[in-house]
């Protein structure tokens, strides 16, 4: 089980993460704005996230960490 | 217990980056620190921050960090080398810092076979200046000084600097990556890996070339940038290795 | 101390290393590619680094990296070199980096000549390059002056951390004089524990840089570098005085030009004349009491130089109207002879 973590006011809304998700779970909170004033990106969907770090490795602002819950 | 399998690498400043969104320095930035985390050498590990839009980088490693002119990083990197050759150099330079104004810097410090690594982004536009004409900008692109398209009997050819350094024999390692795709970043990664390596064990001049975007500068939004950079940049910027003389004792 | 004849340019070099400078960044250009030369011959001999650049503008970011990196470094070279340095000393005082520059000045303009000249004056003391900076720029005129001057340059440069210019001509550096090298001892200077020399991840970083994007900051560097600058002015200036006891009127004069000035105050001694010399040794800082405190004791001042006329500026600054303050040269490599020199003085005797 995995948990996706977004420091979600260094998120500056490019949505890089979102294109390279294979399960298309990385998505734009269109309901709020960070403190800079963009869409920050995040993860609902936790559960379906597969651990492969292709958001982490691509995102421009190293803003996301991924945990992995043991056993 | 979570165990963490991805997070912000040490040798990386714990500072927002002043990048515009979607800039692919961000990521090269990460790359380096990653490689320097891995190989243990953030203690011997001397930076060179270019003037361009990366003029800030020396804020943003944990390690010794010196600010150059403009162009000048591959001389102000031979310094602190010849200084003291046990440390780890690298430069982190723009397609204007290096293949513009810094060309015979640059062109020396591979010829001279600097035991220096550089790692240069080759965005085809002036970033921080906003979005002038670079020596790599392709014929026909626009941007603030070619208005109507980069003319060829006007402003010539864009340079491919792994090609050119690839030439000298000083060079010991040379090539060409994207940050376009995981693919890629991870290929650029293991480059960057191989550069440093090659300077530890003193085997000569390392670059490895980074085809990067500028969204701002491009007039794309950070997904469409990356799709232009395939499209435009890599069929005149081949991938891969240009010169690898790593292997056999050099 | 055994005395040896030694070639300005090779004495300059040898005083580098005997005052521990074990880095070298060279360009060749007449009149001083000697100095270069012995050093590629020398530096390997002692552990230390000589590199030929690719240009000058090379050389001098190269000692920009090596300052940086916490050692003694040198570069040096002829007035068209140090034009293209002039970008690197700007950067050099604006990272408070101590390095020590060497100009064997010729004539100028453009591409000039190779004869010796005093043309650069201006460019050195008025800072070449972009914004308030100074460089403490020191003007020897015997070889043996020379090799202490060097020596001082890198104590001066190292003790407040920014690039002092030793200002030689072409004369200087080609001549030859018997020299003796005294014995250097570098412990009484500060440590350099903002160098980068790689955290040991002990430290914090250290950043070498001179970009403050924030106004209010820059100001606040700039005006302390000033304070700097200040000090320096009350503590550090140099100058050799002669006859300015009973004297009318008071050659200024430095360098080479000095030595010729004081053949034609001889002149004048036996042409019932009195006539002194004031030498600064530092150019900056100027000697400016010195001259304010002679000018109303005297008839005239006359400045003497290998130019039309630079230093003449500052001697009137200094004079501030006291007495008239006259100026007699010959510039594009020419040099001055007593007798011409002579001609000057009984004219505003």
């Amino acid at each position: 089980m995995m948990r996706v973590i977004f420091d979600e006011d260094g998120c500056k809304g490019c949505e890089l993460c979102t294109t390279v998700c294979p399960k298309k779970i990385v998505v734009m909170a269109k309901d709020r704005l960070n403190a800079k004033g963009f869409h920050p990106a995040q993860v609902i969907e936790q559960d379906k996230c597969i651990g492969c770090r292709f958001c982490a490795m691509i995102c421009p602002d190293v803003v996301i960490k991924i945990k992995k819950r043991k056993g | 217990m979570m165990e963490t399998i991805f997070e912000r690498p040490k040798a990386l400043a714990d500072v927002p980056f002043h990048y515009c969104p979607g800039c692919t320095h961000g990521i090269v930035h990460r790359l380096i620190a990653e490689v320097i985390d891995e190989l243990g050498i953030e203690g011997d590990t001397i930076g060179v921050a270019p003037v361009g839009c990366a003029v800030f980088a020396y804020n943003y490693f944990n390690c010794d960090m010196q600010e150059a002119a403009h162009g000048r990083a591959p001389a102000v990197a031979t310094g602190i080398k010849r200084a003291n050759p046990e440390n780890i150099i690298f430069t982190y330079q723009g397609d204007g810092d290096l293949a513009a104004i810094g060309t015979a810097e640059t062109v020396h410090a591979a010829t001279r076979s600097e035991n220096i690594t550089i790692i240069f982004l080759n965005n085809a536009i002036y970033g921080m200046t906003g979005g002038q004409m670079a020596p790599t900008s392709l014929v026909g692109q626009v941007t603030q000084t070619t208005p109507y398209g980069r003319k060829v009997e006007m402003q010539g050819y864009p340079i491919r600097m792994s090609e050119m350094l690839a030439t000298l024999e000083g060079s010991s390692f040379i090539k060409r990556c994207s940050v376009d795709s995981i693919k890629n970043i991870n290929d650029t990664r293991a480059s960057i890996k191989k550069a440093f390596q090659c300077q530890i064990d003193k085997k000569g001049f390392s670059m490895v070339e980074v085809l990067s975007t500028c969204p701002t500068n491009w007039g794309l939004s950070p997904a469409e940038s990356m799709d232009w950079l395939r499209d435009n940049m890599m069929p005149y910027y081949p991938l891969g290795v240009y010169k690898d003389v790593t292997g056999g004792d050099r | 101390m055994d005395k040896v004849l030694m070639k300005g340019n090779e004495a300059i070099a040898e005083a580098a290393i005997r005052a521990n400078c074990r880095h070298f960044f060279g360009y060749p250009i007449t009149p001083q590619t000697e100095i270069s030369a012995y050093m590629a011959k020398r530096m390997s001999k002692v552990g230390g680094t000589f590199l030929q650049a690719e240009s000058e503008v090379a050389a001098i970011n190269m000692v920009y990296g090596a300052a940086g990196a916490g050692v003694r470094v040198m570069t040096s070279s002829s007035s068209p070199g140090i034009s293209l340095k002039m970008e690197g000393l700007s950067y050099i005082a604006g990272a408070d980096l101590p390095c020590v520059i060497v100009n064997i000045v010729r004539a100028g303009p453009g591409l000039g000549g190779i004869q010796p000249a005093q043309s650069d004056y201006f460019q050195a003391v008025k800072g070449g390059g972009h914004g308030d900076y100074r460089m403490i720029v020191i003007a020897p005129s015997s070889i043996q002056e020379t090799v202490d001057c060097t020596i001082d340059a890198f104590d001066l440069a190292d003790k407040y951390r920014m690039p002092v210019m030793l200002m030689g001509d072409g004369m200087l550096g080609q001549m030859m004089e018997p020299v003796s090298f005294p014995e250097v001892k570098t412990d009484h200077l500060p440590k350099k524990d903002w160098a980068t020399t790689g955290t040991k991840m002990k430290r914090k970083a250290n950043i070498i840089n001179s970009l403050y994007i924030h106004p209010e900051e820059l100001e606040e560097v700039i005006l302390k570098r000033e304070e700097k600058y200040n000090t320096i002015y009350e503590t550090e200036v140099k100058y050799h005085t002669e006859g300015l006891e009973n004297a009318d009127v008071v050659l200024v004069a430095y360098g080479t030009t000095a030595r010729i000035a004081k053949a034609a105050i001889a002149l004048a001694k036996q042409n019932g004349i009195k006539a002194g010399l004031i030498r600064p040794i530092t150019l900056w800082p100027f000697p400016t009491d010195i001259i304010a405190k002679t000018a109303p004791n005297v008839k005239c001042m006359i400045s003497v130089e290998m130019s039309t006329g630079q230093m003449v500026e500052d001697i009137r600054l200094a004079v501030n109207g006291v007495c008239p303050v006259h100026f007699y040269g010959r510039t594009g490599g020419a040099v001055p002879t007593p007798t011409a020199i002579f001609e000057q003085i009984r004219r505003y005797a």
